[in-house]
């Protein structure tokens, strides 16, 4: 059965029509916490992309919500950018929150 | 050695009912001395066999995602007739837990409806299959959840929750098979055609029946045709599948009377624990 590629053109199979597009797939833990790139599955629509990563990410764990963005629309930063807008700035020690201390009694930061 | 006590009451079953020439009280009675039990049987078997059924795709699906979600209804499927099951042992009151019942019943002690022990077929099949059962079986539970047994009321609200989610996943699988392409149509068209039939079985009722609804633990499953069809046809609608016609309805599996498939299965799913009886793992 899954060998089974009958094409509905009658020829060879298209990628178009063996591959569903790509969704990226966020997880919620808990009310309040930030929804975590979980990892992606494939889906045909919204919908279904929504069930399935349900299924596969969702069904253990304590997930309370669930987004599904097509991965095409996420914009991405190259691997050339990573100078111009990661470097950090460690010649400026006082620009991390590192460089203060924490005061007596706020220990709950 | 620790499976000892099951053997023997897996055994004691089998031969009381060769020697003496007859089956169980449970196995063709069509009334049983315990009709709360058979009721419950009824329930269970569903599930444990359309479980099954579906976990005969494990590493078969066309896609890795659905083959999980297959999976996972599955388990949730096996899980809520492990509960039936125990319920039902506890009701029959004869020691059988949930593994006695599921594993040293033979096929004519099964109380499932006809539907759920078809071959799987191909993917459109088992998804119509499942389609079908799914509309069915979300309006028993519903029914179920105010059931006078408050431990059946907890199962069912339990259930339900799993089987809504079901129908929402076979749904959108029967709308994306006839509203996809001239092979998926033909496909999901042709196992509806064909299964279509044994869905009448789900709507006949019972002395069973009646018995469970009398005493505020059952659903009257005649009354849940109408709802059904509307559910079923709005979906089949949109995807420009055509309802079939009523027609000839197979029919027994509630009082023991099977297809020849399900025995078959019985001797795959029961083969390891009768070959280790009482084995945990």
């Amino acid at each position: 059965m899954t060998n089974d590629s009958v094409s509905a053109t009658g020829g060879a199979t298209t990628a178009a029509e063996t591959q569903w597009d790509l969704w990226e797939v966020f997880t919620q833990e808990g009310e309040g916490a930030p929804h975590e790139h979980a990892g992606s599955v494939h889906a045909t629509t919204a919908e279904h992309a929504m069930q399935n990563a349900r299924d596969v990410y969702a069904r253990r764990g304590k997930v309370v919500s669930l987004w599904v963005v097509p991965t095409g629309a996420i914009v991405a930063s190259a691997p050339s950018d990573a100078g111009p807008l990661f470097d950090p700035g460690n010649d400026k020690a006082y620009r991390h929150p590192q460089f203060y201390k924490t005061p007596r009694g706020a220990r709950g930061l | 050695m620790s499976g000892n006590r099951e053997q023997g009451t897996g055994n004691r079953d089998f031969n009381d009912g060769w020697v003496a020439g007859a089956r169980p009280a449970t196995a063709t009675s069509g009334v049983a001395a315990n009709p709360f039990f058979e009721y419950l049987l009824r329930l269970a078997d569903d599930r444990l066999v359309l479980g099954h059924r579906l976990s005969e795709w494990c590493g078969h699906a066309p896609i890795l995602e659905e083959d999980i979600a297959l999976a996972n209804i599955a388990l949730d499927l096996i899980g809520q007739a492990s509960m039936l099951l125990k319920l039902a042992g506890e009701v029959e009151g004869n020691g059988r837990n949930e593994d006695a019942l599921a594993y040293f019943r033979d096929a004519i002690e099964f109380r499932n409806a006809q539907l759920v022990e078809l071959p799987n077929g191909d993917f459109a099949v088992t998804i119509v299959r499942q389609f079908l059962f799914d509309a069915w079986d979300v309006l028993v539970l519903e029914r179920l959840t105010a059931a006078s047994n408050q431990v059946l009321a907890g199962i069912a609200a339990k259930a339900l929750k799993e089987s809504k989610y079901h129908l929402r996943h076979t749904a959108e699988w029967v709308r994306m098979l006839g509203d996809g392409t001239a092979e998926s149509h033909a496909r999901a068209q042709r196992a509806l055609d064909d299964l279509w039939p044994y869905t009448a079985e789900l709507f006949l009722g019972d002395a069973i029946d009646a018995a469970a609804v009398a005493s505020g633990s059952g659903v009257d499953v005649e009354a849940l045709r109408p709802r059904w069809g509307q559910t079923v046809e709005q979906v089949l609608a949109e995807a420009t599948l055509a309802v079939p016609k009523d027609g000839f309805a197979p029919r027994g599996g509630r009082t023991g009377r099977h297809t020849e498939h399900l025995g078959r299965m019985l001797a795959d799913m029961q083969s390891l624990a009768r070959a280790h009886p009482g084995a945990p793992w």
